[in-house]
């Protein structure tokens, strides 16, 4: 029984020790980002000067806000299409039905390296080119597959007879839907559009092979920038990005238990 | 397992047909267009644009054997993946454990959270935060040369186990994830059997829990290997002059020599390993799932 307590106990330290390992270095990066030492020089002292100097760096609040609208129209298209895929996958059977659940593993799977090259080749054959459009039809392309698994698992926990009650009782599809599927999905739909919001978001592979000099995103900015060379200006734009995409996932978590307790 | 439980309540393609068709058009236009793409570009000599020249060629692919370089990066791409999962299963399995057996309720929810969270954030900015703790003159160094008696020089940064570090770092919630999904299915009560029929821990770990939860270890391990060996922006960043690998030998095609066609062709054998890796998975994937 002792040893048992005592395994128990080495258990949690090693989880602790895991923890340590995971978020260490982010916090370490947080705090580097208030120290007043441009190269990164201890001991610490305390400013917020390269969160103020982020005001006035252009080109990167301009990478931000195609960054966030990106996202945002990602979010908006993969939801929608995701969700009417989910439906119709939940609700219909037919031949083929196996492989379009399949064809939804690609995206996920192949390294982005190879998605991103090959969208760039495929987008300048065909005269689209690189740019905005390029990244954001690239990126609904990712965040689709993941809208489509999270909704189709809260779909497995709709009761079809409800569709079925709802039409005996003369409602008919768009209201069966519109009144009864839909309410009933809809957390699942809410965190598969975060998780859209935070697959475009944090994108940096295919972004950085379809993006030009004037049309980037916020991660390949900083990429250029780390490439450059270390500035205390980058931990303070990366500790944003960090904190905003964490706070993403816990809402997501929120609406919906990934893996979790069943 | 979910095609049971999906009620195909009405049957045919046709009327499931308007809600299918936008999402998969999209799919194609940007995910299977480009990779078929890919394929037919890697046998040209130059890009069809602006009035080149080009022609059908095998060049692109001899070049990939002729050249003992992309092979030697080929390899060490693939040694790196072995090494990084290896890494991640050392590290990440016995965490999944105790989540899965030791710890109870909400605190096993909060900690399952907290270790997937990393992972869902921002990855290039993750790999970034590990050049502020790794660099000479950094965290790492001042600290120990804080703590110890004497004076090392811990520069770290631009080295291989910095790129492993980092990676492992990136994908170790993975296979968290994967290992505790099935360690959690197991029946604690065959543990017990094993345990009161005399087995000694150890031999109920080699003979009961690690075969049963081997699948979540080999889906795990396939999640983990397959990007690895795909990736470029780790290495380039922790590894400096020592992180070239073959991700970043095809992102120097596309990006600074512009040889796209041989860039092409990289990917695609790339392409082709990454596959042949997740058929071999496959079987063991589709038991799991």
């Amino acid at each position: 029984m002792a040893t048992t307590r005592i395994l128990e106990w080495l258990g949690r330290f090693y989880i602790f020790l895991l923890l340590a390992f995971l978020y260490l270095p982010i916090i370490i990066m947080a705090l580097m980002s208030f120290n007043a030492s441009p190269f990164y020089q201890l001991p610490f002292e305390w400013t917020t000067d390269w969160y103020a100097s982020l005001w006035q760096n252009d080109q990167l609040i301009a990478a931000t806000w195609n960054s966030i609208e990106i996202a945002v129209i990602t979010t908006f298209i993969s939801t929608v299409l995701g969700s009417m895929a989910s439906l119709a996958l939940y609700r219909y059977e037919f031949r083929g039905k196996k492989l379009l659940q399949a064809l939804l593993f690609p995206p996920i799977a192949i390294p982005w390296l190879i998605t991103g090259t090959a969208m760039l080749i495929f987008f300048f054959g065909i005269g689209i080119g690189r740019g905005l459009v390029a990244i954001l039809l690239g990126h609904v392309a990712l965040a689709l597959p993941y809208v489509i698994v999270v909704v189709s698992a809260r779909l497995q926990t709709f009761a079809p007879e409800l569709e079925e009650a709802a039409r005996s009782l003369g409602a008919n599809q768009w209201q069966v839907t519109h009144r009864v599927t839909l309410p009933w999905i809809m957390p699942g739909v809410i965190a598969g559009g975060l998780f859209a919001f935070a697959v475009s978001f944090d994108q940096f592979v295919v972004s950085y092979f379809l993006s030009t000099p004037g049309q980037t995103t916020l991660p390949v900015e900083i990429y250029a920038a780390i490439r450059k060379g270390f500035t205390p200006e980058i931990n303070a734009v990366s500790t944003i990005i960090i904190v905003v995409s964490m706070a993403l996932m816990l809402l997501t978590a929120r609406f919906f238990k990934f893996g979790g307790e069943k | 397992m979910a095609d049971q439980l999906a009620t195909g309540s009405r049957r045919g393609l046709k009327p499931a047909l308007p809600l299918l068709l936008p999402a998969y058009l999209w799919l194609t236009v940007a995910i299977f267009l480009p990779l078929s793409a890919m394929v037919f570009f890697s046998f040209m000599t130059d890009l069809p644009l602006a009035e080149k020249e080009w022609a059908f060629t095998l060049g692109n692919y001899t070049a990939f054997f002729s050249q003992g370089l992309y092979l030697t990066l080929l390899l060490a791409s693939l040694r790196l993946g072995l090494e990084v999962t290896l890494w991640c299963v050392v590290i990440g399995y016995p965490a999944a454990y105790v989540l899965a057996k030791v710890l109870k309720g909400r605190s096993r929810e909060a900690i399952f959270l907290l270790i997937i969270l990393p992972f869902w954030s921002n990855g290039l900015v993750r790999i970034f935060s590990w050049a502020m703790v790794l660099r000479e003159g950094g965290i790492l160094d001042t600290t120990l040369n804080a703590v110890l008696p004497f004076k090392i020089n811990i520069d770290l940064m631009y080295s291989y186990p910095a790129v492993i570090i980092g990676l492992v770092h990136s994908y170790v919630p993975y296979m968290v994830l994967t290992c505790y999904l099935t360690l959690q299915a197991i029946d604690d009560s065959l543990i017990e059997a094993g345990r009161s029929l005399g087995a000694s821990r150890f031999q109920v770990l080699k003979r009961v829990i690690i075969p049963l939860s081997m699948p979540g270890l080999i889906a795990g391990a396939a999640l983990i290997f397959v990007p690895v060996v795909g990736s470029f922006m780790e290495p380039r960043i922790l590894g400096g002059r020592t992180g070239t690998f073959y991700g970043t030998i095809i992102e120097d095609q596309f990006v600074a020599v512009f040889n796209w066609p041989l860039g092409a062709a990289l990917s695609f054998i790339l392409l082709a390993v990454v596959l042949i890796i997740l058929a071999l998975a496959a079987p063991v994937l589709r038991r799991a799932g």
